[in-house]
């Protein structure tokens, strides 16, 4: 199988997953809408409050500093929500996934002489499009809400870089999570930690505002250094270490995603 | 590959799942451009002989070659030679039938052109036509059918594989796909195909191998393995009452039939075996006789001990 054919077969199977996604759009309006209700629920029900405990512009302590006020608070999670928007369709992959492996057509797949991880490539870059999709419009919410940000055209390229690379990573180990599934109701259930990680990061109040134990699980966790990197980009500030650490994170769990799918579908079943 | 070569040589094929024997040393040979039909009940083994041929599933031990490749070595190599329709509709229900087409022919790396024409002949073959641009989802059962088979042949395969292709078809659906069948074996392409129906192999098949529990009991045209069963007959009429009386009383193994005045004795369709039943009958007691051989509703009862689960000739119109 030469990589002219990879390439075609992908681009076939690509095609053949964009006409699923544009035939079955609840699915996708779904997992667009998760996050934006979110967004509304932590900005306009708890965004005063939390807004006030916010650290303020080189204030001291967390929870007394400065604080700030609802618009603050958008701009705080926009990143976070922005990363759950990823997960949320990364969701859906694995749903999606397990759907088509209950069908005929990929055992017809299996008995042709294609490029076999085609079938999985284009899931991968059919959700990674999807998920361009669904952060645009999120994104576009948070702008409608009264988002604003002093990002240079750098800051926002690099977001947009990041945003993919993460896209990228979570839809292999939702692809995954989707194929080890054995049937569609698990395939929706077993990735739901990764609409719940986020929950416990950077991305809503403040890791310091979490008492010990929660606090050390937030900072460490791989979303963390993920949505401080993204907020940096898009509020104009420099990320740092974070930065490594996050695309670290991608590119790990891109790796392991890829090579866990690939073995599990690849796999001539013995039973 | 060269012409002598058979399109799939078996020796030995086995698998288990655990305690349960699946397939217990299956030997076969299929020659090029021929129809060979895996008859049995369900359970016998027929889909993971198909799945194992057509690499889906790994073998447990056996020499398996497909297309001249070895199935383990170079699974890649049958894959390229060969098509599967498979007891399961294997076509994407969210694309529309030309869609399903197009994808199978971009799969098989045709150029723009020739795919595009593939797709409109198939689709015209295949009397598709008018749903050519409706979700497959919403067609008949015997509409998906068709749409598979022609998803197989737009890869031009030189080999088929079709388990139990006509299940659940109407009549009417399944004579069509007998057809189909018969055009492809006109062009060379060699067929193996899974059936429960008698009347299927006994139509389509140049060799008939009956599978039951895992091990090939029988083997040969439709014709050798009638004659391997005494499930044949000679039936005689009769003018009146008394002569068939007279005839039952000397024939004690025959099944009289007052009303119809038959009397059926049983026949091993040789010439002596005739004579025997000849003898004693009075010509002029004698309206007619017919001398029937068995069906493979007999060899099937023989070999397996037990009738075929599948519904018999009644339902599948000859």
């Amino acid at each position: 199988m030469s990589t002219a054919y990879t390439v075609r077969d992908s681009a076939t199977m690509l095609r053949r997953n964009l006409l699923h996604i544009r035939r079955y759009p609840s699915l996708s309006i779904m997992l667009v809408a998760q996050p934006i209700v979110f967004l509304l629920l932590f900005v306009y029900v708890f965004g005063g409050t939390l807004g006030a405990g916010l650290p303020g512009q080189g204030a001291g302590l967390p929870g007394q500093g400065g604080g700030g006020d609802r618009g603050d608070y958008l701009v705080f999670i926009t990143p976070g929500i922005l990363i759950m928007t990823v997960a949320s369709v990364a969701l859906g992959t694995a749903i999606s996934t397990a759907t088509d492996m209950t069908t005929g057509i990929i055992a017809r797949f299996r008995t042709m002489d294609i490029a076999r991880a085609s079938v999985l490539t284009g899931h991968v870059l059919g959700a990674v499009l999807r998920t361009g999709f669904a952060v645009v419009v999120v994104a576009a919410f948070a702008f409608l809400l009264g988002f604003r940000s002093d990002a240079g055209p750098l800051g926002w390229l690099g977001a947009v870089a990041l945003l993919v690379l993460i896209a990228f990573s979570l839809t292999w180990l939702t692809v995954g999570l989707g194929l080890a599934a054995d049937s569609v109701e698990t395939a929706s259930n077993t990735p739901l930690f990764l609409v719940m990680l986020p929950f416990i990061s950077s991305g809503f109040v403040p890791t310091d505002a979490m008492p010990a134990g929660l606090r050390q699980f937030a900072e460490h966790q791989p979303f963390t250094p993920m949505i401080d990197t993204l907020r940096a980009l898009v509020t104009g500030a420099e990320p740092g270490a974070d930065l490594w650490l996050a695309i670290g994170w991608c590119v790990l769990i891109a790796l392991l995603g890829y090579l866990w799918s690939r073995r599990l579908f690849l796999r001539v079943p013995t039973k | 590959m060269t012409a002598t070569r058979p399109a799939i040589e078996v020796v030995g094929l086995t698998k288990s799942y655990g305690d349960h024997t699946v397939l217990d040393g299956v030997d076969l040979t299929v020659p090029e451009g021929t129809v060979y039909a895996l008859l049995g009940p369900n359970g016998a083994g027929k889909t993971t002989i198909v799945n194992i041929l057509s690499t889906l599933l790994a073998p447990d031990a056996g020499e398996i070659r497909v297309a001249g490749f070895d199935v383990r070595r170079d699974p890649g190599g049958v894959r390229a030679a060969i098509g599967v329709t498979g007891q399961f509709s294997a076509i994407d229900e969210l694309l529309t039938g030309r869609e399903n087409l197009r994808l199978m022919a971009d799969l098989t790396h045709l150029g723009r052109a020739a795919a595009a024409t593939a797709v409109t002949v198939l689709l015209e073959r295949f009397d598709l036509v008018g749903a050519a641009d409706r979700r497959a989802q919403t067609y008949s059962g015997g509409m998906k059918r068709r749409l598979d088979l022609a998803m197989t042949l737009i890869t031009r395969p030189r080999l088929i594989f079709l388990d139990e292709p006509t299940t659940g078809l109407d009549p009417r659906s399944r004579r069509d796909l007998w057809t189909i069948v018969r055009e492809q074996v006109a062009d060379g392409v060699t067929v193996l195909l899974t059936t429960q129906y008698l009347e299927e192999a006994d139509q389509l098949a140049d060799r008939i191998g009956v599978l039951d529990g895992g091990r090939l009991v029988a083997e040969g045209t439709a014709a050798q393995l009638k004659r391997r069963v005494p499930g044949g007959h000679v039936s005689v009429q009769f003018t009146h009452a008394a002569a068939l009386a007279a005839a039952a009383a000397a024939h004690p193994e025959a099944t009289s039939d007052v009303d119809a005045l038959t009397l059926q004795m049983p026949a091993d369709g040789s010439v002596a075996g005739l004579r025997r039943v000849l003898d004693g009958l009075d010509d002029e007691g004698v309206a007619g006789l017919t001398v029937g051989s068995a069906d493979l509703d007999d060899v099937f009862l023989a070999l397996t001990g037990r009738a075929a689960e599948a519904p018999a000739a009644e339902e599948i119109p000859a």
